[in-house]
């Protein structure tokens, strides 16, 4: 085995250019692929972490009649707060209709005490103007709305009986979140001007529940856990994860049948190093070992080669960051200005063990052809 | 003895106040009353433009509607071509839409009844409301002044009823056609939300009719929305499958 690997890597040496150029191809595949894949288990994180602490909890309550997907449910989907509602933070949402500069636009009004501590939302400011509508909005709804702190704005709502009231909105404080679902097209507001604005006292649309909430029999409330609330995103993730599974597939194939050439090629020119093998008493089984070693040399150099410039260029991106595109962050899902590659070992790992072992196949598919040369034709240089 | 005569004083002025108040309210009713029976018939059939004002263009959209008592009304979109062939059912509190380019009707309930018809100031509820103000509200003569060379009532209407769109009316009517000239219509809080203008009165079967009116909503920019009356019938007899299901079809 020894005398395999000294002579695999005294050939792939000698190649010099074709070794630089496949161990080159194999090693970009290489970081590309963990660059990628570290990029999405950075959003994974980061989106799961902001989900948790700007929207979910540790889980939510919902009214039975309230679909949070059906915008339609918002009317008759709120019930009176429960008796027993320990580690629960109660939210209302009503639709209701804003004016800046003379537009009109379609908003949620989510009512949610002032004092909550729950969610980073900052709830204070509600506290701050008691004579007032103050409320607090997000960031990419600001500028989609073209509004900023402190401007005034008409209101327009509706209340339990479906009579219009309007008045005249303060906006306290613009809050930055990576969690558009709090953040498009919301208005939030304390829920006890919310309650007073539409008549409908310590009513609540969901509960937003933290770690003291004990389940129990809630008759109309559904209870949705912390991990059912994030499927939809972690489903998400996965799906993107699936799909660009197949661009690392095709990098890999690019490298690898770059491998696979050199390997048809080398069998076909080196057949009388092949025959003097035979000759001087290496079995066929040892020839193909020393081919199979040369072609997965490659992938052990492309490592380190990779490392060379990989290793610089994943801390600089782990502290950098990867900037996300600003019409990315109108899609809907939580994501962040700029996301944080996480390099997990396993992940690594991975792509070590999936390159290693998928540049030895390809190189003992076209070395099998080795075990049923004639020495003697290949000392004599006949091509076979 | 002083105390006796100021009792009796402040009765009479009270008692004088709300007999004035009564009459006041009384005469009111009255002419809602009349303005009731000027804008309703047990049917109408109504050729009608609606002018809705972009920021850059107008849209001009041609129907024709059917309506029975205050429950039923059919409507069929005339013009333009994109809009050809659209046709709106309402039964009691019911509401479909037929779309020709999809073949599909849809039922519109809840928020999509308070979405606006077709672009316009106008949302679905706003076209549906077809109660008798002298049902729903009670009404107050506030002032009376000249509009638009016509002397008019000013009315206030607050509702008697719980759950109408609007809490406060305020109405300009026309003292010799018993029509109103101009509505505002109020929140809660008092805020101006819509304005509606009518203009271009006509007598029609002994009755006055205004033939062009413009809706605006008081929050939002733009010149509102027109709604001009081509043709207008009373009280002909319309078919029943005009008020069925089966009509939302090709």
């Amino acid at each position: 085995m020894k005398l395999e690997f000294k002579l695999a890597f005294k050939n792939l040496f000698g190649a010099k250019l074709r070794t630089l150029l496949n161990v080159f191809v194999l090693s970009f595949s290489f970081v590309i692929i963990i660059f990628l894949n570290s990029i999405m288990d950075g959003w994974d994180q980061q989106a799961q972490k902001d989900s948790v602490e700007w929207e979910f909890g540790e889980g939510h309550l919902l009214h039975n009649d309230y679909d949070p997907l059906d915008s339609y449910t918002i009317l008759d989907g709120h019930g009176e707060i429960p008796k027993r509602s320990i580690g629960m933070t109660p939210v209302l949402e009503r639709q209701a209709s804003v004016y800046p500069q003379g537009r009109m636009i379609g908003v949620v009004l989510k009512g949610i005490p002032a004092d909550q501590k729950i969610l980073k939302l900052p709830t204070k400011k509600l506290n701050q103007n008691k004579d007032e509508f103050p409320v607090i909005i997000g960031k990419r709804f600001a500028e989609s709305a073209k509004l900023k702190k402190g401007d005034r704005v008409q209101i327009r709502w509706r209340d339990k009986n479906g009579t219009y009231d309007a008045n005249t909105i303060i906006i306290e404080e613009i809050f930055d979140s990576n969690v558009p679902n709090i953040d498009n097209g919301k208005v939030w507001i304390d829920i006890e001007k919310l309650w007073k604005m539409t008549g409908l006292e310590n009513q609540a649309t969901y509960f937003i529940l933290d770690q003291d909430f004990r389940k129990g029999p809630f008759d109309s409330w559904t209870y949705r856990s912390k991990t059912t609330l994030l499927k939809n995103l972690k489903d998400l993730i996965d799906q993107k994860k699936a799909s660009q599974s197949v661009i690392f597939g095709l990098l890999l194939a690019i490298a690898l049948l770059a491998i696979f050439d050199t390997q048809i090629l080398s069998i076909f020119r080196r057949q009388k190093e092949i025959g003097t093998y035979i000759a001087l008493g290496m079995t066929r089984l040892r020839v193909v070992r020393l081919f199979t070693i040369e072609g997965s040399v490659y992938s052990i150099m492309a490592l380190i080669f990779g490392s060379i410039y990989g290793i610089p260029f994943f801390i600089y991106m782990s502290k950098a960051g990867f900037p996300i595109p600003p019409a990315d962050q109108k899609l809907g899902i939580a994501i962040a200005d700029v996301i944080y590659p996480v390099y997990g070992l396993k992940l690594i790992l991975l792509t070590i063990l999936t390159v290693i072992i998928s540049a030895t196949v390809v190189s003992y598919l076209p070395a099998r052809k080795i075990a049923k040369l004639n020495p003697v034709l290949a000392l004599k240089g006949k091509k076979q | 003895m002083k105390k006796n005569i100021l009792f009796f004083t402040f009765t009479i002025i009270l008692s004088l106040y709300s007999s004035a108040q009564k009459t006041n309210n009384e005469k009111a009713l009255e002419i809602i009353k009349k303005i009731d029976n000027n804008m309703f018939s047990k049917t109408q059939i109504v050729t009608s433009e609606m002018i809705v004002y972009g920021k850059r263009k107008k849209r001009i959209i041609r129907s024709k509607g059917y309506s029975k008592g205050k429950e039923n009304n059919y409507t069929e979109y005339l013009s333009p071509e994109r809009e050809k062939g659209t046709k709106m059912l309402k039964l009691d509190k019911r509401l479909w839409i037929y779309s020709p380019s999809t073949d599909r009707t849809i039922q519109l309930s809840g928020h999509l009844l308070r979405q606006s018809v077709m672009g316009s100031d106008l949302s679905y509820e706003d076209m549906m409301e077809e109660r008798k103000l002298s049902e729903v509200y009670t009404a107050e003569i506030v002032n009376e002044d000249i509009y638009i060379d016509s002397p008019v009532w000013i009315m206030q209407l607050t509702s008697k009823v719980e759950g109408l769109a609007y809490y406060k009316r305020t109405l300009w009517i026309d003292k010799n056609k018993f029509v109103p000239l101009k509505e505002n219509l109020y929140a809660k809080s008092g805020v101006l939300l819509k304005t509606t203008t009518f203009t271009n009165i006509k007598k029609i079967d002994s009755r006055w009719f205004p033939m062009k009116m413009n809706y605006k909503d008081m929050l939002k920019d733009g010149k509102g929305t027109d709604f001009i009356i081509l043709d207008i019938a009373f009280n002909t007899k319309i078919p029943d499958n005009y008020f069925s299901k089966n009509i939302l079809k090709k």
